[in-house]
Protein backbone atom coordinates (compact mmCIF):
# COMPACT_ATOMS: atom_id res chain seq x y z
CA UNK A 1 0.00 0.00 0.00
CA UNK A 2 1.27 2.84 -0.77
CA UNK A 3 0.07 6.84 0.80
CA UNK A 4 1.63 9.65 0.04
CA UNK A 5 1.93 13.30 1.90
CA UNK A 6 1.76 16.06 -0.61
CA UNK A 7 0.64 19.73 -0.39
CA UNK A 8 0.34 22.68 -2.96
CA UNK A 9 2.65 25.09 -0.81
CA UNK A 10 5.67 23.60 1.12
CA UNK A 11 6.42 24.47 4.92
CA UNK A 12 2.64 23.43 5.49
CA UNK A 13 3.91 20.29 7.90
CA UNK A 14 4.13 17.85 5.20
CA UNK A 15 7.12 15.94 6.60
CA UNK A 16 5.74 16.28 10.36
CA UNK A 17 2.63 13.99 9.13
CA UNK A 18 4.84 11.90 7.27
CA UNK A 19 7.09 11.05 10.23
CA UNK A 20 4.84 10.83 12.82
CA UNK A 21 2.04 8.89 10.93
CA UNK A 22 4.83 6.42 10.13
CA UNK A 23 6.07 6.35 13.92
CA UNK A 24 2.70 5.72 14.75
CA UNK A 25 1.54 2.89 12.33
CA UNK A 26 4.71 1.02 12.67
CA UNK A 27 3.02 -0.76 15.99
CA UNK A 28 0.37 -2.08 13.60
CA UNK A 29 1.51 -2.76 10.45
CA UNK A 30 5.75 -2.98 8.72
CA UNK A 31 6.36 0.61 7.55
CA UNK A 32 8.31 2.21 5.17
CA UNK A 33 9.41 6.16 4.95
CA UNK A 34 10.19 7.00 1.37
CA UNK A 35 11.58 11.18 1.30
CA UNK A 36 10.95 11.99 -2.22
CA UNK A 37 11.53 15.48 -1.03
CA UNK A 38 15.01 15.41 -2.98
CA UNK A 39 15.37 19.20 -3.23
CA UNK A 40 15.20 19.59 -0.08
CA UNK A 41 14.82 16.17 1.78
CA UNK A 42 14.23 17.03 5.70
CA UNK A 43 12.48 13.92 7.08
CA UNK A 44 15.97 12.56 8.48
CA UNK A 45 16.47 16.07 10.37
CA UNK A 46 13.82 14.81 12.91
CA UNK A 47 14.53 10.68 12.51
CA UNK A 48 18.27 11.25 12.84
CA UNK A 49 19.05 7.79 10.78
CA UNK A 50 22.55 6.36 10.42
CA UNK A 51 22.42 5.06 6.92
CA UNK A 52 23.42 1.95 6.26
CA UNK A 53 23.67 1.76 2.05
CA UNK A 54 24.06 4.64 -0.25
CA UNK A 55 23.30 4.10 -4.25
CA UNK A 56 24.49 6.68 -6.37
CA UNK A 57 21.77 8.46 -8.98
CA UNK A 58 23.03 8.63 -12.43
CA UNK A 59 22.18 9.92 -15.74
CA UNK A 60 23.24 8.91 -19.25
CA UNK A 61 25.08 11.97 -21.05
CA UNK A 62 26.57 11.92 -23.90
CA UNK A 63 30.39 11.85 -25.02
CA UNK A 64 31.52 12.65 -28.36
CA UNK A 65 34.71 10.96 -29.76
CA UNK A 66 35.84 13.75 -31.90
CA UNK A 67 37.74 11.43 -34.38
CA UNK A 68 34.53 9.86 -35.26
CA UNK A 69 32.48 13.10 -35.21
CA UNK A 70 31.68 14.65 -38.64
CA UNK A 71 30.20 17.73 -37.60
CA UNK A 72 26.87 16.57 -39.56
CA UNK A 73 25.23 18.52 -37.02
CA UNK A 74 22.01 15.34 -36.67
CA UNK A 75 22.64 15.53 -32.65
CA UNK A 76 22.19 18.95 -32.60
CA UNK A 77 19.04 18.83 -34.50
CA UNK A 78 17.06 16.22 -32.90
CA UNK A 79 18.21 17.27 -29.18
CA UNK A 80 14.76 18.37 -27.80
CA UNK A 81 16.61 20.13 -24.93
CA UNK A 82 19.34 22.24 -26.86
CA UNK A 83 21.77 20.72 -24.52
CA UNK A 84 23.98 19.99 -27.92
CA UNK A 85 25.74 23.02 -29.85
CA UNK A 86 28.41 23.56 -32.23
CA UNK A 87 31.32 25.68 -31.34
CA UNK A 88 33.63 26.03 -34.05
CA UNK A 89 34.82 22.30 -34.63
CA UNK A 90 33.19 20.33 -31.96
CA UNK A 91 29.91 19.32 -30.45
CA UNK A 92 29.51 20.43 -27.22
CA UNK A 93 27.49 19.08 -24.39
CA UNK A 94 25.83 21.18 -21.76
CA UNK A 95 25.32 18.56 -19.28
CA UNK A 96 22.52 20.58 -17.01
CA UNK A 97 20.09 20.77 -19.72
CA UNK A 98 20.50 17.31 -20.98
CA UNK A 99 17.48 13.97 -20.32
CA UNK A 100 19.94 11.42 -20.31
CA UNK A 101 16.57 10.59 -23.35
CA UNK A 102 19.71 8.80 -25.37
CA UNK A 103 18.21 10.26 -29.06
CA UNK A 104 21.53 11.76 -30.23
CA UNK A 105 23.77 8.78 -29.08
CA UNK A 106 20.89 6.27 -30.85
CA UNK A 107 20.56 8.37 -33.78
CA UNK A 108 24.17 9.46 -34.56
CA UNK A 109 24.93 8.24 -37.71
CA UNK A 110 28.68 7.75 -37.39
CA UNK A 111 28.83 6.25 -33.91
CA UNK A 112 30.49 8.49 -32.17
CA UNK A 113 28.67 9.18 -29.10
CA UNK A 114 28.96 7.12 -26.11
CA UNK A 115 26.88 7.40 -22.94
CA UNK A 116 29.08 8.11 -19.36
CA UNK A 117 26.72 8.00 -16.22
CA UNK A 118 26.91 11.80 -14.29
CA UNK A 119 26.30 11.54 -10.67
CA UNK A 120 22.83 13.62 -9.91
CA UNK A 121 22.07 12.33 -6.39
CA UNK A 122 21.64 9.54 -4.22
CA UNK A 123 19.31 7.41 -2.35
CA UNK A 124 20.15 6.08 1.10
CA UNK A 125 18.27 3.44 3.51
CA UNK A 126 18.51 3.01 7.52
CA UNK A 127 16.18 1.60 9.84
CA UNK A 128 15.44 3.71 12.10
CA UNK A 129 13.11 3.88 15.49
CA UNK A 130 11.59 0.34 13.97
CA UNK A 131 10.93 1.82 10.62
CA UNK A 132 12.73 1.62 7.06
CA UNK A 133 13.76 4.84 5.71
CA UNK A 134 14.74 6.13 2.07
CA UNK A 135 15.86 8.89 1.79
CA UNK A 136 16.15 10.49 -2.14
CA UNK A 137 18.92 14.26 -2.44
CA UNK A 138 19.88 15.40 -5.52
CA UNK A 139 22.77 16.90 -6.16
CA UNK A 140 23.18 20.69 -5.39
CA UNK A 141 23.27 22.29 -9.34
CA UNK A 142 21.29 19.47 -10.85
CA UNK A 143 17.92 20.52 -12.20
CA UNK A 144 16.23 17.11 -12.43
CA UNK A 145 14.81 16.07 -9.82
CA UNK A 146 12.48 13.15 -11.62
CA UNK A 147 14.83 10.78 -11.88
CA UNK A 148 16.13 10.55 -8.27
CA UNK A 149 12.44 10.36 -6.89
CA UNK A 150 12.05 7.62 -9.30
CA UNK A 151 15.00 5.79 -7.80
CA UNK A 152 13.61 6.40 -4.49
CA UNK A 153 10.30 4.64 -5.52
CA UNK A 154 11.84 1.84 -6.88
CA UNK A 155 12.28 1.00 -3.38
CA UNK A 156 8.75 0.36 -2.35
CA UNK A 157 7.72 -3.04 -0.95
CA UNK A 158 4.84 -4.53 -1.67
CA UNK A 159 4.38 -6.25 1.97
CA UNK A 160 4.69 -2.78 3.43
CA UNK A 161 2.85 0.29 4.20
CA UNK A 162 5.14 2.73 2.21
CA UNK A 163 4.71 6.30 3.35
CA UNK A 164 5.87 9.21 0.72
CA UNK A 165 6.70 12.04 1.97
CA UNK A 166 6.20 14.42 -1.22
CA UNK A 167 7.78 17.83 -2.93
CA UNK A 168 5.75 20.55 -2.62
CA UNK A 169 4.03 22.05 -5.39
CA UNK A 170 2.43 20.89 -8.12
CA UNK A 171 4.14 19.95 -10.80
CA UNK A 172 6.58 17.86 -12.59
CA UNK A 173 8.71 16.53 -8.91
CA UNK A 174 5.10 16.50 -7.59
CA UNK A 175 3.24 14.10 -10.16
CA UNK A 176 6.69 11.77 -10.11
CA UNK A 177 6.60 11.17 -6.41
CA UNK A 178 2.85 10.73 -6.09
CA UNK A 179 1.51 8.95 -8.91
CA UNK A 180 0.70 5.63 -8.30
CA UNK A 181 -0.50 5.97 -5.00
CA UNK A 182 -3.14 4.50 -3.13
CA UNK A 183 -3.85 7.55 -1.30
CA UNK A 184 -2.90 10.99 -1.08
CA UNK A 185 -2.93 13.23 2.22
CA UNK A 186 -2.51 17.21 0.93
CA UNK A 187 -1.40 18.70 4.07
CA UNK A 188 -2.51 22.60 4.34
CA UNK A 189 -3.01 25.77 6.70
CA UNK A 190 -5.68 27.86 7.42
CA UNK A 191 -4.37 30.94 5.46
CA UNK A 192 -5.44 32.52 1.82
CA UNK A 193 -2.06 31.15 1.10
CA UNK A 194 -2.64 27.47 2.12
CA UNK A 195 -6.54 27.32 0.95
CA UNK A 196 -4.70 29.18 -2.90
CA UNK A 197 -2.06 26.17 -2.97
CA UNK A 198 -4.70 23.36 -1.56
CA UNK A 199 -6.68 24.19 -4.65
CA UNK A 200 -4.19 23.82 -7.15
CA UNK A 201 -3.23 20.72 -5.60
CA UNK A 202 -6.26 19.22 -5.18
CA UNK A 203 -6.81 19.71 -9.39
CA UNK A 204 -3.57 17.44 -9.36
CA UNK A 205 -4.58 14.84 -7.51
CA UNK A 206 -7.96 14.52 -9.42
CA UNK A 207 -6.05 14.66 -12.40
CA UNK A 208 -3.79 11.18 -11.18
CA UNK A 209 -7.67 10.01 -10.14
CA UNK A 210 -6.10 9.32 -6.73
CA UNK A 211 -8.31 9.50 -3.61
CA UNK A 212 -7.24 12.16 -1.18
CA UNK A 213 -8.23 13.80 2.28
CA UNK A 214 -6.84 16.53 3.69
CA UNK A 215 -5.03 17.91 7.21
CA UNK A 216 -5.18 21.42 8.40
CA UNK A 217 -2.31 21.84 9.99
CA UNK A 218 -1.88 25.31 12.60
CA UNK A 219 -5.33 25.05 12.45
CA UNK A 220 -7.25 28.25 14.48
CA UNK A 221 -4.46 30.24 13.54
CA UNK A 222 -6.53 31.85 10.57
CA UNK A 223 -10.47 31.03 9.97
CA UNK A 224 -12.37 29.10 8.25
CA UNK A 225 -11.73 29.46 5.16
CA UNK A 226 -10.18 25.72 4.22
CA UNK A 227 -13.15 23.94 5.93
CA UNK A 228 -15.64 26.20 3.59
CA UNK A 229 -14.12 24.93 0.36
CA UNK A 230 -13.28 21.18 1.53
CA UNK A 231 -17.39 21.44 2.40
CA UNK A 232 -18.30 22.80 -0.50
CA UNK A 233 -16.19 20.44 -3.04
CA UNK A 234 -16.95 17.38 -0.38
CA UNK A 235 -13.67 16.75 0.51
CA UNK A 236 -12.90 14.66 3.71
CA UNK A 237 -10.85 16.65 6.26
CA UNK A 238 -8.85 14.37 8.23
CA UNK A 239 -7.52 15.58 10.64
CA UNK A 240 -7.13 19.62 12.72
CA UNK A 241 -3.83 19.68 14.25
CA UNK A 242 -4.16 22.40 16.13
CA UNK A 243 -1.61 25.77 15.96
CA UNK A 244 0.64 25.34 19.41
CA UNK A 245 3.61 27.42 20.62
CA UNK A 246 4.92 24.37 22.39
CA UNK A 247 4.33 22.15 18.90
CA UNK A 248 5.95 24.88 17.06
CA UNK A 249 8.77 24.61 19.32
CA UNK A 250 8.91 20.55 19.53
CA UNK A 251 9.25 21.23 15.36
CA UNK A 252 11.83 24.23 15.27
CA UNK A 253 13.95 22.15 17.35
CA UNK A 254 13.99 18.80 15.36
CA UNK A 255 11.60 16.52 17.66
CA UNK A 256 9.28 14.49 16.83
CA UNK A 257 5.45 15.58 17.92
CA UNK A 258 4.61 12.16 19.05
CA UNK A 259 7.27 11.54 20.98
CA UNK A 260 6.48 14.75 23.12
CA UNK A 261 2.81 14.61 22.77
CA UNK A 262 1.82 11.37 22.54
CA UNK A 263 -1.61 12.11 23.19
CA UNK A 264 -1.56 12.85 19.37
CA UNK A 265 -1.08 9.38 18.43
CA UNK A 266 -4.09 8.77 19.22
CA UNK A 267 -5.65 11.39 16.43
CA UNK A 268 -2.73 9.69 13.43
CA UNK A 269 -4.40 5.87 14.18
CA UNK A 270 -8.21 7.20 13.85
CA UNK A 271 -6.81 9.15 10.36
CA UNK A 272 -5.26 6.02 9.65
CA UNK A 273 -8.22 3.67 10.18
CA UNK A 274 -10.40 6.12 7.82
CA UNK A 275 -7.85 5.71 5.28
CA UNK A 276 -7.83 1.89 5.02
CA UNK A 277 -10.93 1.49 4.55
CA UNK A 278 -11.39 4.11 1.93
CA UNK A 279 -8.68 2.14 0.36
CA UNK A 280 -10.39 -1.29 1.10
CA UNK A 281 -13.87 -0.25 -0.04
CA UNK B 1 19.82 47.08 -14.45
CA UNK B 2 18.89 45.66 -10.87
CA UNK B 3 17.07 42.52 -9.85
CA UNK B 4 16.46 41.27 -6.31
CA UNK B 5 15.08 37.50 -5.67
CA UNK B 6 13.81 36.42 -2.64
CA UNK B 7 14.46 32.59 -2.17
CA UNK B 8 13.80 30.72 0.72
CA UNK B 9 15.14 26.76 -0.08
CA UNK B 10 12.69 25.70 1.97
CA UNK B 11 8.57 26.90 1.42
CA UNK B 12 6.73 28.62 4.19
CA UNK B 13 9.29 30.61 5.69
CA UNK B 14 7.48 33.99 4.35
CA UNK B 15 9.26 34.30 1.76
CA UNK B 16 6.05 36.02 -0.29
CA UNK B 17 5.04 38.39 2.13
CA UNK B 18 8.69 39.21 2.46
CA UNK B 19 8.73 39.78 -1.21
CA UNK B 20 5.06 41.99 -1.29
CA UNK B 21 6.33 44.04 1.78
CA UNK B 22 9.60 44.90 -0.27
CA UNK B 23 7.50 45.67 -2.91
CA UNK B 24 5.42 48.32 -1.30
CA UNK B 25 8.22 49.62 0.34
CA UNK B 26 9.73 50.52 -3.07
CA UNK B 27 7.12 52.62 -5.16
CA UNK B 28 10.14 51.68 -8.01
CA UNK B 29 9.87 47.64 -8.87
CA UNK B 30 8.37 45.71 -11.26
CA UNK B 31 7.32 42.33 -9.27
CA UNK B 32 7.53 39.09 -10.55
CA UNK B 33 6.16 35.95 -9.55
CA UNK B 34 8.38 32.86 -10.70
CA UNK B 35 6.54 30.54 -7.81
CA UNK B 36 4.76 29.51 -10.53
CA UNK B 37 4.29 26.11 -9.16
CA UNK B 38 2.66 27.85 -6.48
CA UNK B 39 1.90 31.33 -7.35
CA UNK B 40 0.78 33.10 -4.26
CA UNK B 41 2.10 36.99 -4.82
CA UNK B 42 -1.14 38.28 -6.43
CA UNK B 43 -3.19 37.06 -3.00
CA UNK B 44 -1.69 39.85 -1.25
CA UNK B 45 -0.61 42.52 -4.07
CA UNK B 46 -4.36 42.21 -5.73
CA UNK B 47 -3.11 43.04 -9.52
CA UNK B 48 -5.56 43.79 -12.35
CA UNK B 49 -4.50 41.91 -15.07
CA UNK B 50 -4.33 43.74 -18.47
CA UNK B 51 -2.71 40.64 -20.73
CA UNK B 52 -3.04 37.38 -20.64
CA UNK B 53 -0.37 34.90 -22.64
CA UNK B 54 -0.64 31.50 -23.31
CA UNK B 55 2.45 29.26 -22.29
CA UNK B 56 3.25 25.93 -24.23
CA UNK B 57 4.87 23.19 -22.27
CA UNK B 58 7.00 20.52 -23.90
CA UNK B 59 5.72 18.70 -26.55
CA UNK B 60 4.16 15.25 -26.10
CA UNK B 61 3.90 12.45 -27.84
CA UNK B 62 1.12 10.87 -29.65
CA UNK B 63 0.38 7.70 -31.18
CA UNK B 64 -1.11 7.55 -34.48
CA UNK B 65 -3.41 3.60 -34.21
CA UNK B 66 -3.96 3.99 -37.98
CA UNK B 67 -0.36 4.26 -39.29
CA UNK B 68 1.34 2.26 -36.30
CA UNK B 69 2.01 -1.20 -37.13
CA UNK B 70 2.94 -2.43 -34.42
CA UNK B 71 6.84 -2.84 -33.84
CA UNK B 72 7.57 -1.96 -30.30
CA UNK B 73 10.39 0.26 -31.41
CA UNK B 74 8.76 3.31 -29.72
CA UNK B 75 8.46 1.48 -26.47
CA UNK B 76 11.97 0.21 -26.03
CA UNK B 77 13.90 3.22 -26.41
CA UNK B 78 11.76 5.50 -24.19
CA UNK B 79 13.72 5.71 -21.04
CA UNK B 80 10.50 7.64 -19.53
CA UNK B 81 9.18 4.51 -19.24
CA UNK B 82 5.73 6.79 -20.97
CA UNK B 83 4.59 4.27 -23.81
CA UNK B 84 2.71 1.42 -22.73
CA UNK B 85 0.72 -1.10 -25.33
CA UNK B 86 1.16 1.60 -27.67
CA UNK B 87 -0.10 4.33 -25.71
CA UNK B 88 1.87 7.55 -24.39
CA UNK B 89 1.31 8.61 -20.42
CA UNK B 90 1.61 12.28 -21.37
CA UNK B 91 1.91 12.36 -17.50
CA UNK B 92 5.41 10.83 -17.95
CA UNK B 93 6.52 11.96 -21.50
CA UNK B 94 9.16 14.43 -21.57
CA UNK B 95 8.84 15.18 -25.27
CA UNK B 96 12.26 14.09 -26.05
CA UNK B 97 11.00 12.88 -29.01
CA UNK B 98 13.24 9.54 -29.63
CA UNK B 99 10.25 7.79 -30.28
CA UNK B 100 9.24 10.00 -32.93
CA UNK B 101 12.88 10.21 -34.72
CA UNK B 102 12.68 6.30 -34.43
CA UNK B 103 9.14 5.14 -35.14
CA UNK B 104 9.88 3.54 -39.29
CA UNK B 105 5.97 4.29 -39.51
CA UNK B 106 5.95 8.03 -39.02
CA UNK B 107 3.28 7.26 -36.90
CA UNK B 108 4.35 9.65 -33.84
CA UNK B 109 3.45 13.18 -33.82
CA UNK B 110 4.48 15.79 -31.29
CA UNK B 111 1.42 17.63 -29.99
CA UNK B 112 2.10 21.21 -28.55
CA UNK B 113 0.34 21.06 -24.84
CA UNK B 114 -1.20 24.05 -23.41
CA UNK B 115 0.71 24.23 -19.94
CA UNK B 116 -0.56 27.68 -18.61
CA UNK B 117 -0.55 30.96 -18.69
CA UNK B 118 0.90 34.27 -17.93
CA UNK B 119 -0.10 37.70 -17.29
CA UNK B 120 1.26 40.95 -17.46
CA UNK B 121 -0.75 43.13 -14.95
CA UNK B 122 -1.05 46.28 -12.99
CA UNK B 123 -0.92 46.98 -8.88
CA UNK B 124 -1.10 49.17 -6.77
CA UNK B 125 2.37 48.97 -6.56
CA UNK B 126 3.61 48.68 -9.60
CA UNK B 127 3.51 46.70 -12.78
CA UNK B 128 3.58 42.30 -12.46
CA UNK B 129 3.97 39.26 -14.52
CA UNK B 130 2.83 35.96 -12.57
CA UNK B 131 1.70 33.05 -14.35
CA UNK B 132 -0.49 30.20 -13.21
CA UNK B 133 0.64 26.53 -14.52
CA UNK B 134 -1.89 23.88 -15.32
CA UNK B 135 -2.73 21.36 -12.63
CA UNK B 136 -0.46 18.37 -12.85
CA UNK B 137 1.97 20.36 -15.77
CA UNK B 138 5.98 20.13 -15.39
CA UNK B 139 8.48 22.72 -17.47
CA UNK B 140 7.48 25.12 -14.72
CA UNK B 141 11.87 26.44 -15.12
CA UNK B 142 11.13 27.19 -18.89
CA UNK B 143 7.90 29.33 -17.64
CA UNK B 144 9.97 30.97 -15.34
CA UNK B 145 12.45 32.02 -17.70
CA UNK B 146 9.50 33.49 -19.60
CA UNK B 147 8.40 35.36 -16.49
CA UNK B 148 11.62 36.37 -16.09
CA UNK B 149 11.96 37.53 -19.46
CA UNK B 150 8.63 39.88 -19.77
CA UNK B 151 9.78 41.56 -16.10
CA UNK B 152 12.69 42.13 -17.57
CA UNK B 153 11.79 43.68 -20.44
CA UNK B 154 8.84 45.78 -18.59
CA UNK B 155 11.77 46.79 -16.01
CA UNK B 156 14.05 47.98 -18.98
CA UNK B 157 11.84 50.27 -20.36
CA UNK B 158 10.25 52.10 -17.46
CA UNK B 159 13.88 52.47 -15.56
CA UNK B 160 12.55 50.02 -12.93
CA UNK B 161 13.92 47.53 -10.29
CA UNK B 162 12.85 44.06 -10.45
CA UNK B 163 11.65 42.21 -7.08
CA UNK B 164 10.91 38.69 -7.62
CA UNK B 165 9.56 35.92 -5.40
CA UNK B 166 11.10 33.02 -5.86
CA UNK B 167 10.14 29.13 -6.33
CA UNK B 168 11.09 26.96 -3.12
CA UNK B 169 13.79 24.27 -3.65
CA UNK B 170 17.08 23.81 -5.62
CA UNK B 171 16.00 22.20 -8.53
CA UNK B 172 15.36 23.43 -12.07
CA UNK B 173 13.00 26.65 -11.34
CA UNK B 174 15.06 27.86 -9.14
CA UNK B 175 18.09 28.17 -11.39
CA UNK B 176 15.74 29.85 -14.20
CA UNK B 177 15.27 32.42 -11.17
CA UNK B 178 18.94 33.07 -10.35
CA UNK B 179 20.13 33.42 -14.02
CA UNK B 180 21.07 37.32 -14.29
CA UNK B 181 19.45 38.63 -10.93
CA UNK B 182 22.14 40.76 -8.68
CA UNK B 183 21.16 40.13 -5.48
CA UNK B 184 19.53 37.25 -3.44
CA UNK B 185 17.55 37.61 -0.53
CA UNK B 186 17.41 34.28 1.49
CA UNK B 187 14.27 34.23 3.83
CA UNK B 188 14.75 31.47 6.51
CA UNK B 189 13.05 30.95 9.77
CA UNK B 190 14.87 29.10 12.78
CA UNK B 191 13.76 25.85 12.61
CA UNK B 192 16.07 22.12 11.85
CA UNK B 193 14.27 21.97 8.30
CA UNK B 194 14.77 25.71 7.95
CA UNK B 195 18.27 25.85 8.52
CA UNK B 196 19.16 22.33 6.40
CA UNK B 197 17.33 24.15 3.49
CA UNK B 198 18.83 27.35 3.86
CA UNK B 199 22.45 25.19 3.74
CA UNK B 200 21.65 23.69 0.46
CA UNK B 201 20.63 27.05 -1.24
CA UNK B 202 23.95 28.76 -0.33
CA UNK B 203 25.73 26.25 -1.65
CA UNK B 204 23.57 26.42 -5.04
CA UNK B 205 23.54 30.47 -4.77
CA UNK B 206 26.85 30.69 -4.57
CA UNK B 207 27.44 29.17 -8.09
CA UNK B 208 25.99 32.26 -9.12
CA UNK B 209 27.61 35.81 -9.44
CA UNK B 210 25.23 37.27 -6.94
CA UNK B 211 25.55 39.01 -3.73
CA UNK B 212 23.64 37.00 -1.08
CA UNK B 213 21.99 38.59 2.02
CA UNK B 214 19.62 36.90 4.78
CA UNK B 215 16.69 37.60 6.88
CA UNK B 216 15.30 35.57 9.51
CA UNK B 217 11.60 35.24 9.78
CA UNK B 218 9.56 34.52 12.62
CA UNK B 219 12.75 34.75 15.02
CA UNK B 220 11.38 34.65 18.07
CA UNK B 221 9.56 31.69 17.58
CA UNK B 222 13.19 29.64 18.41
CA UNK B 223 15.43 32.34 19.38
CA UNK B 224 18.30 29.80 20.23
CA UNK B 225 17.93 28.29 16.72
CA UNK B 226 18.18 32.15 14.82
CA UNK B 227 21.06 32.77 16.92
CA UNK B 228 23.00 29.75 15.65
CA UNK B 229 21.75 30.78 12.10
CA UNK B 230 23.31 34.05 12.87
CA UNK B 231 26.52 32.82 13.74
CA UNK B 232 26.91 30.56 10.91
CA UNK B 233 25.87 33.41 8.68
CA UNK B 234 28.50 35.77 9.98
CA UNK B 235 31.24 32.40 9.82
CA UNK B 236 30.17 32.55 5.98
CA UNK B 237 31.10 35.76 5.36
CA UNK B 238 27.03 36.70 4.99
CA UNK B 239 25.23 39.45 5.96
CA UNK B 240 21.88 39.19 7.96
CA UNK B 241 20.11 42.38 7.16
CA UNK B 242 17.14 41.84 9.62
CA UNK B 243 15.35 39.63 11.75
CA UNK B 244 11.18 39.43 11.80
CA UNK B 245 9.57 38.73 14.26
CA UNK B 246 6.30 36.59 14.38
CA UNK B 247 3.25 38.97 13.44
CA UNK B 248 0.03 38.17 11.97
CA UNK B 249 -1.10 41.60 11.43
CA UNK B 250 2.02 41.70 8.65
CA UNK B 251 -0.18 39.07 6.09
CA UNK B 252 -3.72 40.66 7.06
CA UNK B 253 -2.73 43.84 6.91
CA UNK B 254 -1.44 42.80 2.74
CA UNK B 255 -4.47 40.84 2.00
CA UNK B 256 -6.78 43.22 2.92
CA UNK B 257 -5.35 45.49 0.69
CA UNK B 258 -4.41 48.12 3.16
CA UNK B 259 -0.19 48.83 2.94
CA UNK B 260 1.00 47.49 6.20
CA UNK B 261 2.87 50.58 6.88
CA UNK B 262 -0.54 52.08 7.56
CA UNK B 263 -2.35 49.39 8.98
CA UNK B 264 0.43 48.50 11.69
CA UNK B 265 3.50 49.95 13.15
CA UNK B 266 4.18 46.84 15.24
CA UNK B 267 7.81 45.57 15.21
CA UNK B 268 7.79 43.18 12.24
CA UNK B 269 6.80 46.02 9.99
CA UNK B 270 9.51 48.19 11.53
CA UNK B 271 11.84 45.39 11.27
CA UNK B 272 10.95 44.82 7.64
CA UNK B 273 11.45 48.58 6.97
CA UNK B 274 14.93 48.57 8.48
CA UNK B 275 15.09 45.63 5.86
CA UNK B 276 13.66 47.67 2.45
CA UNK B 277 16.35 50.54 3.65
CA UNK B 278 19.13 48.69 3.45
CA UNK B 279 18.27 46.86 0.29
CA UNK B 280 17.72 49.77 -1.84
CA UNK B 281 20.44 52.37 -0.66
CA UNK B 282 22.52 49.29 -2.01
CA UNK B 283 20.57 49.39 -4.89
CA UNK B 284 20.91 53.45 -5.56
CA UNK B 285 17.15 52.47 -5.60
S1 LIG C 1 25.23 13.22 -35.09
FE1 LIG C 1 27.22 12.27 -34.71
S2 LIG C 1 28.48 12.86 -36.45
FE2 LIG C 1 26.68 14.20 -36.49
S3 LIG C 1 27.39 16.01 -35.36
FE3 LIG C 1 26.40 14.69 -33.86
S4 LIG C 1 28.10 13.47 -33.02
FE4 LIG C 1 28.85 14.41 -34.89
S1 LIG D 1 20.74 12.36 -24.42
FE1 LIG D 1 18.88 13.38 -25.21
S2 LIG D 1 18.80 15.25 -23.98
FE2 LIG D 1 20.88 14.48 -23.75
S3 LIG D 1 22.03 15.51 -25.34
FE3 LIG D 1 21.36 13.57 -26.21
S4 LIG D 1 19.45 14.07 -27.25
FE4 LIG D 1 19.87 15.78 -25.88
Amino acid sequence: MIISIASGKGGTGKTTVAVNLALTLKDIIPVKLLDCDVEEPNAHLFLKPEFIEKDIVTLPIPQIDKKKCTLCGKCIKICAYHALARVGKKVLVFEELCHGCGGCSLLCPEGAITEINKEIGFVEKAIVKGIEFIRGTLTIGSALAPPVIKKVKSRISKDKLNIIDSPPGTSCPMINAVSGSDYCILVTEPTPFGLNDLKSAVESVRELEIPFGVIINRAGLGDKIIEDYLFEEKIPLLLKIPFNKLYAKSYANGNILIEDYPNLKQDFLQLWNFIEGRIKA
Amino acid sequence: MNEIVILSGKGGTGKTTVTALLAALSANAVLADCDVDAANLHILLKPEIKETFEFLGSQKAQINSYKCKGCGQCEKVCRFSAIKDFKVNSIFCEGCRVCYNICPEKAIDMIDTLAGHWYISDTKYGPMVHAKLGAAEENSGKLVSVVKKAAREIAEKAGKIIITDGPPGIGCPVISSLSGANLVLIVTEPTASGFHDFERLLNLANNFNVTIKVVINKFDIAEKKAREIEKYCINKGIEVIGKIPFDEEIIKSISEGIPPVLYSSGLAVQALKGIALSLFNDFGK
